[in-house]
């Protein structure tokens, strides 16, 4: 690869990973560190998420259950082994291999559905999931979760940072080549009309799976993570909540952009954490929810391709004016 | 049998309506081949069934000698049809650049100089190259559709209604293309507008509703004042 051709914004995006390994030498607090982990844990799954809806127009109320593979593959795996970094691996490919033929199945099941059906489907699969856990006890500990132990390098919160942070730049990378690539043009064209994408010789089905796996695999390495930064799990890894948080995140910060639902994890998190501390200020806050849903709703009037997505437009808006503005004065 | 497309006793449905009720035409390798009819005749219909986005109820589509009814759109496509649809059916949010890649089934010698030929014939889709098709006018959208179309080296182009809703400036761009895209493609055209039909046609078929009603070369229906008011309103 020539360095010349390396395109501007990749350039950002480096620099902007660089200076974010330095954060926790300058944030030293260690609330204020595990946010930052969540943001960077949250926004690899939201980035799941735009895969499914920002690339591919699918729409999944029942993503969470791959990022719940990933969370108990890893607690069953390091509580079953010894807590050392051979196992974190093993847990990593455990999660990976579960979530690539459970979402296999189910999209090669249900994506010959048309989208509310499937979205649907999706839910009630998730909350098969979720009844699962909490009836397995012996396996899953129910309701009530476990604990376990991490391996000693794990153990440093330093040390879970970069790896969370080198996750998130590693898989932001991966995906914006897959994106790029000529599969994600298919994917995109897709999300706009299947019809058509199928008329110009695609076999749709085929790519809406293979997105769907890539989709799943990406979430459960974001379970993998969340269950690494709690040490513990509980049937919550399943909860619909959770979907909904990352379909926010996503629309929030634009989807299809992949570095808006980055964004969009880092202002839900920020947002949850500042406006649940005010109930020190003011009892409304305790309501903070409600806060957080007017925000939602002015951000969706306002940004309705989302805080990234609008801001792309608006650019492409004004290139496009410049184009046709040049074109007349040439006519002239 | 020596047609590169044929369609014998076609009956189609969409929902509970009978659109086409007997459609019989064959099209020869090689020109332009027209359907002409009144709108809502089931001309787009057709073409969309012959794509295989509609189901046949009745009849066949045979294209080179290979029955073709029951496959799904891609494998038609596959077969080397291409279709340019009534509304252009251009991917508003992908660059122009995406959506011709997009519609390159493979980057080899023949589909990039196929590419460089197109870029030349409409040199707008260069200027736009990196803007989202959405953002062209009419008229650009539809010379992406058909260049999309071109790219790959489909033995028949399917377009419909190219002229539809476009400046005469850009129509006569349009019919120019579609000439010199003739030389090396079959086309089966489907066109309202009899000037650009006539122009460009070698033959046609007339469809009136849903059934083939007519046909010969487009020389002799030119001169046929009385079948041309009959079955296109035109006097």
């Amino acid at each position: 690869m020539n360095i010349r051709n390396v395109e501007k914004s990749t350039w950002i995006f480096i620099i902007i990973g660089l200076l974010l390994f330095i954060v926790p030498f300058i944030i030293t607090g260690r609330s204020m560190q595990f946010i930052i982990i969540q943001i960077f844990i949250f926004a690899i799954f939201a980035m799941s998420y735009d895969i499914l809806l920002g690339f591919t127009g699918i729409i999944s109320f029942g993503h969470v259950m791959f990022f719940g593979i990933g969370a108990y593959s890893t607690a069953i795996v390091m509580d079953r082994m010894d807590a050392t970094v051979l196992s974190f691996f093993v847990a990593i490919l455990v999660a990976v291999v579960i979530a690539s033929i459970v979402s296999f199945i189910v999209g090669a099941l249900t994506l010959r559905l048309k989208s509310h059906f499937y979205a649907m489907l999706t839910l009630a699969l998730a909350g098969l999931f979720l009844v699962a856990a909490e009836k397995w006890r012996s396996l899953t500990g129910g309701n009530d979760g476990f604990t376990f132990r991490l391996p000693e390098i794990l153990r440093d919160s330093h040390h879970l940072y970069v790896l969370c942070l080198v996750s998130l730049v590693l898989l932001f990378f991966g995906l914006r080549r897959f994106t790029k690539s000529p599969f994600g043009r298919v994917l995109m064209a897709i999300r706009e009309n299947e019809a058509r994408t199928e008329s110009l010789g695609y076999k749709v089905l085929h790519y809406k799976v293979i997105a769907s796996v890539a989709a799943g695999v990406v979430a459960s390495i974001a379970g993998v993570l969340y269950a690494l930064s709690l040490r513990f799990v509980n049937t919550g890894v399943f909860a619909t909540d959770l979907t909904i948080d990352v379909l926010l995140m996503t629309i929030i910060g634009g989807v299809g952009t992949l570095v808006g639902p980055i964004l969009g994890a880092g202002l839900v998190e920020l947002a949850h954490h500042w406006l649940s501390g005010l109930s020190d200020v003011h009892w409304i806050f305790e309501r903070w929810i409600i806060l957080y849903g007017t925000v939602y709703i002015l951000v969706v009037i306002f940004f309705p391709l989302g805080i990234i997505g609008t801001l792309q437009s608006k650019f492409m808006n004004r290139s496009i004016k410049g184009l046709r503005n040049s074109r007349k004065t040439v006519g002239k | 049998m020596n047609s590169l497309l044929e369609l014998n006793q076609v009956e189609a449905h969409i929902q509970k309506f009978h659109i086409l009720q007997g459609i019989n035409f064959g099209v020869k390798k090689g020109g332009v081949t027209v359907l002409l009819g009144r709108n809502g005749a089931g001309k787009t219909t057709t073409l969309r069934t012959i794509m295989g986005l509609n189901q046949v109820s009745k009849g066949t589509i045979r294209f080179k000698d290979e029955k073709i009814n029951d496959l799904p759109p891609h494998k038609i496509a596959n077969l080397g049809i291409g279709y340019v649809p009534e509304d252009q059916g251009i991917f508003g949010e992908l660059t122009v650049g995406e959506n011709m890649r997009v519609a390159m089934k493979k980057e080899d010698e023949e589909t990039t100089r196929r590419m460089e030929w197109v870029l030349e014939l409409f040199p707008d889709l260069k200027k736009f190259w990196k803007k989202p098709g959405g953002a062209l006018s009419g008229g650009q959208k539809q010379m992406l559709a058909i260049a999309r179309a071109y790219v790959n080296k489909n033995e028949l182009l399917l377009i419909d209604e190219p002229s539809k809703g476009l400046a005469p400036i850009i129509v006569d761009k349009v019919t120019e293309s579609i000439e010199q895209m003739k030389e090396n493609t079959t086309i089966l055209l489907v066109e309202q507008n009899f000037m650009m039909a006539s122009k460009i046609g070698n033959q046609f078929f007339i469809i009136d509703d849903g059934k083939t009603v007519h046909e010969g070369q487009m020389e002799e229906l030119k001169n046929d004042k009385g079948l041309m008011k009959k079955y296109l309103g035109i006097s």
